[in-house]
């Protein structure tokens, strides 16, 4: 066996061996001590080609994206609909790309674009219309922000087990591209303009109406995603960031921004329509919501002990504060550890020590943003609404109800909802 | 005030209307020609000022929705198809699919939802049909419209359908519906909001 092994690596395996005799050297062992049985050299995998230009993960890592269960993704016709990132198995605060969520209006195919051929124009109530090609886009001063994105139909439901089905509709990128403001500064923005329309190049053209107060407050035009271009599932060449607003206002393959003076009530718009100006303001913007993603649905926690709590906290107002975790249904609660830089609109990754005794119990978190607004629960929110806090409440607007996990005293895991 | 005089002090207001738009600072990029601009603008605003010339009446678009194959997606009665309900069911037969976003059942059919005549014509012209986006003409999406607006019961089956008539239908959910609140940097969702 050794003799396939090049001279280097021997030597670097021969040399570890030593350095560990040296450090048990200073040691007297017991009597009856024995030397360990010598551990089997690991498997390895030989690369190839591909997988050096461009690296995959462990074979023995499995976690996957599922559709939702409402409709398949592909469907009948190939077109992807929604499709949850698997964030039970999520670590840190960065999605990877892969498996980044990903939600269509009505179903549509990932579009085929080359970057060359790209443009991006700007007009409307501007002085001066203007075209840019993807080079030069990119000669123009960037700036690179974490984000989350939400999409509005995130949802938790009784009948879901897992947190990919309660919550998945959730994933947090590191973004590169160029303030919107500045392309508008460039274009000149005329008096009077009040909203822009934002237009992506897919076969469906799907348009949104923004606020011009957000779009020049802290809008990106990017065309990066964790270090690489915008994934075609994502909008390569080119997508709009609305941080803190609900996903379908983060148009991809953007090639169109239209500066107008009103809300223009394009499909997408007409889509999310509501009667209320209340339910309204909660469909466009994301409140605080956190979610425990360990222990969580169909896990199972092998017996007492010490564990660590761990979940995501976002809200679409700016950065988290402060995370509360209870373990008594929301009787008590006791603050969690913030385990991530908490960005501004963006995935914040919270701990907390938790020895379990055995017992039946219910878990949840709850989070404050930075404006000192604290996550609801469902009670809460049924009062706001004047309605029963029953299995049968519809949330109005994107649902960031405090969510409970039951653990059983076998260890398993379920929704606290059911 | 003689002519001239008046000449110098329009030129003057002129020139401090120009020194006042702030000019590019970087300058990268540049402007698309007024044909470029037409050619891409497909966005028709409530007031329908965007629309193109053209028109169309609902006999005509009961043809078109047949010549081009719409009733394969949305059903032969514009209902009870895999796509959304274009045309309110008689309620009796039910839909075999499952409801879609938006969704495809009656209580979402676009002609009744949508507070502008105009969001119906924008979508039929840049995402119809399936496959063939965008290769309806004009006068194609105006008779289409005026289909679904006639037989949802909102226009007569002769209206014709132009750029003038178009932005003037009186929808049923015209008064009905509320856009959030203006939104500003620094503030809740919704203040009062738990």
């Amino acid at each position: 066996m050794s003799s396939k092994l090049s001279g280097r690596r021997r030597f670097l395996r021969d040399s570890a061996a030593l350095v560990g005799l040296a450090a048990g050297a200073g040691v007297v062992p017991p009597a009856d001590a024995q030397m360990p049985p010598a551990e089997a050299p690991p498997k390895e995998c030989k690369d190839n080609k591909d997988l050096i230009a461009y690296g995959e993960r462990s074979h023995y890592v499995k976690s996957v994206r599922i559709p939702v269960a409402e409709r398949m993704s592909p469907d009948e016709f190939g077109m992807t609909f929604h499709v949850l990132s698997p964030i039970q198995d999520s670590v840190g605060i960065i999605t990877a790309s892969s498996l980044h969520y990903v939600a269509t209006h009505r179903g549509s195919y990932v579009p085929d674009i080359n970057p060359q051929e790209h443009r991006l124009m700007i007009h409307g109530m501007v002085d001066r219309p203007l075209i840019l090609t993807m080079d030069e886009l990119k000669r123009l001063p960037y700036v690179t922000r974490v984000h989350f994105l939400e999409c509005s139909g995130n949802r938790a439901k009784p009948t879901h087990k897992t947190v990919q089905q309660t919550h998945g509709m959730t994933s947090c990128s590191e973004w590169t591209g160029v303030l919107l403001s500045l392309l508008l500064k460039e274009a000149g923005v005329q008096s009077g303009a009040s909203y822009v329309v934002a237009e992506g190049a897919e076969t469906v053209k799907g348009a949104t109406s923004l606020p011009l107060e957000k779009v020049m407050d802290d809008c990106l035009v990017c065309y990066g995603q964790n270090g690489e271009p915008v994934r075609p599932q994502h909008g390569f060449p080119l997508r709009l960031i609305v941080p803190g607003y609900e996903g379908i206002h983060n148009v991809k393959y953007l090639r169109r921004i239209k500066v107008v003076d009103k809300h223009y009530m394009t499909y997408n718009d007409y889509g999310h329509l509501a009667t209320d100006a209340r339910v309204a303001a909660l469909t466009r913007q994301v409140g605080p919501k956190s979610v425990i993603t360990f222990p969580s649905g169909e896990q199972k926690l092998p017996g007492p002990g010490f564990y660590e709590i761990t979940g995501l906290a976002w809200s679409g107002s700016g950065a988290i504060r402060s995370v509360d975790i209870s373990l008594d249904g929301g009787q008590n609660w006791t603050p969690a550890e913030l385990r991530s830089p908490a960005f501004p609109m963006a995935h914040t990754r919270f701990g907390f020590h938790w020895t379990w005794d055995g017992k039946e119990c219910v878990i949840m978190s709850r989070c404050t943003d930075e404006l000192g607004t604290v996550q609801p629960t469902r009670a809460e929110i049924a009062k706001y609404w004047n309605v029963p806090n029953d299995k049968d409440l519809q949330i109005k607007g994107l649902d960031n109800s405090v969510f409970p996990w039951r653990v059983a005293s076998d260890g398993s895991v379920h929704n606290g909802l059911a | 005030m003689g002519s001239r005089k008046l000449l110098l002090l329009v030129m003057i207001l002129g020139l401090s209307q120009i020194s006042k738009a702030q000019s590019p600072t970087y300058g990268v990029g540049r402007t698309p020609t007024a044909e470029e601009i037409r050619k891409l603008d497909i966005s028709i605003g409530p007031d329908g000022k965007e629309l193109p010339p053209g028109r169309g009446t609902a006999v005509e678009g009961a043809g078109v929705f047949v010549r081009k194959a719409c009733f394969g997606c949305h059903g032969e009665t514009g209902s009870g198809g895999p796509a959304p309900t274009l045309i309110k069911s008689d309620g009796k037969t039910k839909s075999p699919y499952p409801c879609l976003n938006p969704c495809v059942n009656d209580s979402n059919v676009m002609a009744l939802r949508a507070p502008y005549a105009t969001t119906i014509w924008d979508y039929i012209n840049r995402a119809m049909p399936l496959t063939k986006e965008g290769t309806l003409k004009p006068n194609e999406v105006y008779a289409l419209t005026a289909y679904l607006l006639y037989k949802n019961g909102i226009i007569k089956e002769d209206e014709v359908m132009d750029a003038q008539s178009l932005p003037k239908v009186k929808m049923p959910n015209r008064d009905h519906f509320a856009l959030a609140p203006e939104w500003k940097h620094g503030t809740p969702r919704l203040q009062g909001y738990p």
